[in-house]
């Protein structure tokens, strides 16, 4: 509260730990307890965060699942599985999923790629408006425009189209790829850029030969991310795909089991790990290499 | 093309020798940027200029408005703002967003971070991935799992069974309810953000803090939070933003009931313009949830202005 102290945190400590560096670190009975509340609190956080999940694994392999977390025990099958794995239930609607997904990703990595090259690499006076349009535009609430997308689709004829619908997804993800892609390519040194500058290679042969073989990682990071969140994405399908078997699993999975009065639960769980099952894998190879996208500080320099 | 210099490089031609470039390289640079900035216009700013006109028409799918589209002035706003169902709405979404994005992620993000530093390495990798695995997993299914949870014969009832608290949670509290689930599912990225924040503060100054005996919480209060500020408010910023436009989640759990005790804003908006077919009346709502959105935004960035 006190303004004084908050405002040179930094300096009167720094000042006031020249005296007392001769104090060690306080170590002994009271720091274990210390230590030991802090591993009890986290891991209850952890319990509670994991104990809603167990459901779905569990009753997947239920052949008697009700809405309780149960071990399956003696009633462990594979029915579930058996009885959702059929080209209506599971693979159509994940390989119309995997279309949509992989068409938008695919897109959005592509465009996303051209305008950092530019936003990365030269200085205009209209960099960074339009730096900041794009940063806010990360922000927009998509769920807000659908009514009057849904009414342009209508007015293009795009509804119920998978392209229509791939476009629209590539462009509502496209403002964060272009910002982490930047980012990506901020970290790639100019250096052999200007080499190949000097030789005459135009900015696009630069960019294609020079730039990109050094930011894989980055952009394999970007197009992951991308894809794990049209993967989930619900609502931009359910409002602009209308025909059942153009539906994507996200979709799907709410009309085949949300609809009707008594609903298989062992099959919604089973069904819910197969669709819940790349995006887990996708990000088990990329976790590692996420936690730069995570910091504000560098976004808006250079 | 071919010409091009970048600024501090040796220059290939007098020409380029000046510190603003002519008007033609501008334009040539600009060029990879096109794709980009078509479909942006075509697909984010034309829908919300769409939105700014359709929301004072009647254009309708089915019936008054579907032939021919009259304009309405203000009658949507008017008609929004007299009824019952949307005020219950736009209150019920500052609810949601305040406790489960304001509150809910935001603190328990920031404490997770906090713990997960001291903790042991088992623990903060195994609470790392459970509280990840929440935000990974599809919306729709973390729709059902909290479904599941909080139902009448759920997980919930199960553990407290023996309290005599048993009651259907998604009938009584729904936007508790919903709210909670959000927390679950979206406390993850202000986990992540706020865990690159804090390895970002430099070691020796917590330590000098410690040394001096700065406890736990006030050197929380005095040292860490003034340090990560920026962060925090950028992250409110994008929390909220994030939490607004939450759908899935509320209509796979409640569908916005029982009766309308769970309908948010954009449940409200969709109901209207697709179940009801009044595209003009929907894109109001659309409107005022842009707005909302806005409101929310301005406040952070006067924020983040006076930290500057």
């Amino acid at each position: 509260m006190s303004g004084q102290t908050t405002t040179v945190p930094g300096a009167a400590v720094t000042r006031l730990s020249k005296q007392v560096v001769a104090t060690a670190h306080p170590r002994g009975p009271r720091t274990w307890v210390a230590t030991g509340v802090v591993n009890v609190v986290t891991a209850a956080i952890g319990l509670a965060f994991l104990v809603p999940m167990l459901w779905v694994v569990f009753a997947a392999f239920n052949a008697r699942a009700g809405l309780k977390v149960e071990w399956p025990g003696s009633n462990f099958s594979l029915d579930n599985f058996r009885a959702v794995m059929t080209p209506e239930t599971t693979y159509r609607p994940m390989w119309n999923g995997l279309v949509l997904c992989v068409g938008a990703a695919a897109i959005a990595i592509v465009v996303a790629t051209l305008a950092a090259y530019p936003l990365s690499r030269f200085q205009t006076r209209y960099k960074r408006p339009f730096l900041l349009t794009i940063l806010f535009s990360t922000g927009l609430p998509i769920t807000a425009i659908m009514v009057p997308v849904y009414g342009l689709f209508v007015q293009l004829n795009l509804i119920d189209t998978l392209g229509g619908t791939i476009a629209f997804m590539a462009t509502t993800s496209l403002p964060i790829s272009i910002f982490l892609t930047k980012n990506f390519m901020d970290g790639v040194p100019i250096s052999l850029e200007e080499a190949a500058w000097t030789d005459g290679a135009s900015s696009m042969q630069t960019l294609r030969y020079v730039v990109l073989p050094l930011m894989w990682p980055g952009l394999s990071v970007v197009t992951i991310f991308t894809f794990i969140g049209l993967w989930g994405n619900f609502f931009i399908p359910f409002v602009l795909l209308l025909s059942p078997d153009r539906l994507p699993a996200s979709v799907s999975i709410f009309t085949f089991f949300g609809q009707y009065g008594s609903v298989q639960w062992g099959q919604l769980a089973a069904y819910s790990v197969l669709y819940t099952l790349p995006v887990i894998l996708l990000y088990l190879l990329l976790s590692r290499r996420l936690g730069g996208a995570f910091t504000f500080g560098g976004a808006l320099k250079g | 093309m071919a010409t091009l210099t970048r600024p501090g490089s040796p220059e290939t031609g007098t020409e380029l020798h000046r510190r603003t470039h002519p008007l033609r390289v501008d334009i040539a640079r600009a060029l990879p940027l096109t794709p980009a900035v078509v479909l942006l216009l075509v697909f984010l700013a034309g829908p919300i200029l769409w939105c700014c006109y359709a929301a004072f028409t009647d254009t309708a799918l089915t019936g008054a408005g579907s032939g021919a589209t009259r304009f309405v002035g203000l009658d949507n706003f008017r008609q929004a703002f007299g009824s019952d169902a949307f005020r219950n709405s736009v209150v019920l979404t500052l609810v949601f967003t305040v406790l489960s994005a304001v509150v809910g992620q935001n603190l328990l993000g920031l404490a997770l971070a906090l713990l997960q530093k001291r903790a042991a390495r088992v623990v903060r990798m195994l609470v790392g991935t459970a509280v990840i695995g929440a935000w990974v997993i599809p919306e729709v299914v973390a729709g059902y799992v909290w479904y599941a949870f909080l139902a009448k014969d759920g997980t919930l009832n199960e553990i407290i069974g023996t309290l005599g608290l048993g009651q259907n949670w998604l009938y009584t509290l729904p936007i508790l309810a919903v709210s909670i689930a959000n927390v679950w599912r979206g406390t993850a990225f202000s986990m992540l953000v706020y865990n690159a924040a804090l390895s970002e503060i430099p070691q020796e100054i917590e330590e000098a803090a410690e040394m001096d005996g700065a406890t736990g919480f006030s050197r929380l209060r005095y040292v860490t939070i003034p340090m990560i500020r920026r962060t925090v408010t950028t992250n409110l910023m994008l929390i909220t933003l994030q939490t607004l436009s939450v759908f899935g989640l509320i209509y796979t759990m409640t569908k916005g009931g029982p009766g309308t005790k769970s309908q948010t804003l954009p449940l409200y908006m969709y109901e209207q313009a697709f179940s009801f077919s009044q595209l003009g009346y929907g894109t109001a709502i659309a409107l005022v949830l842009l707005a909302v959105g806005a409101v929310f935004s301005v406040v952070y960035m006067r924020l983040l202005r006076e930290e500057a």
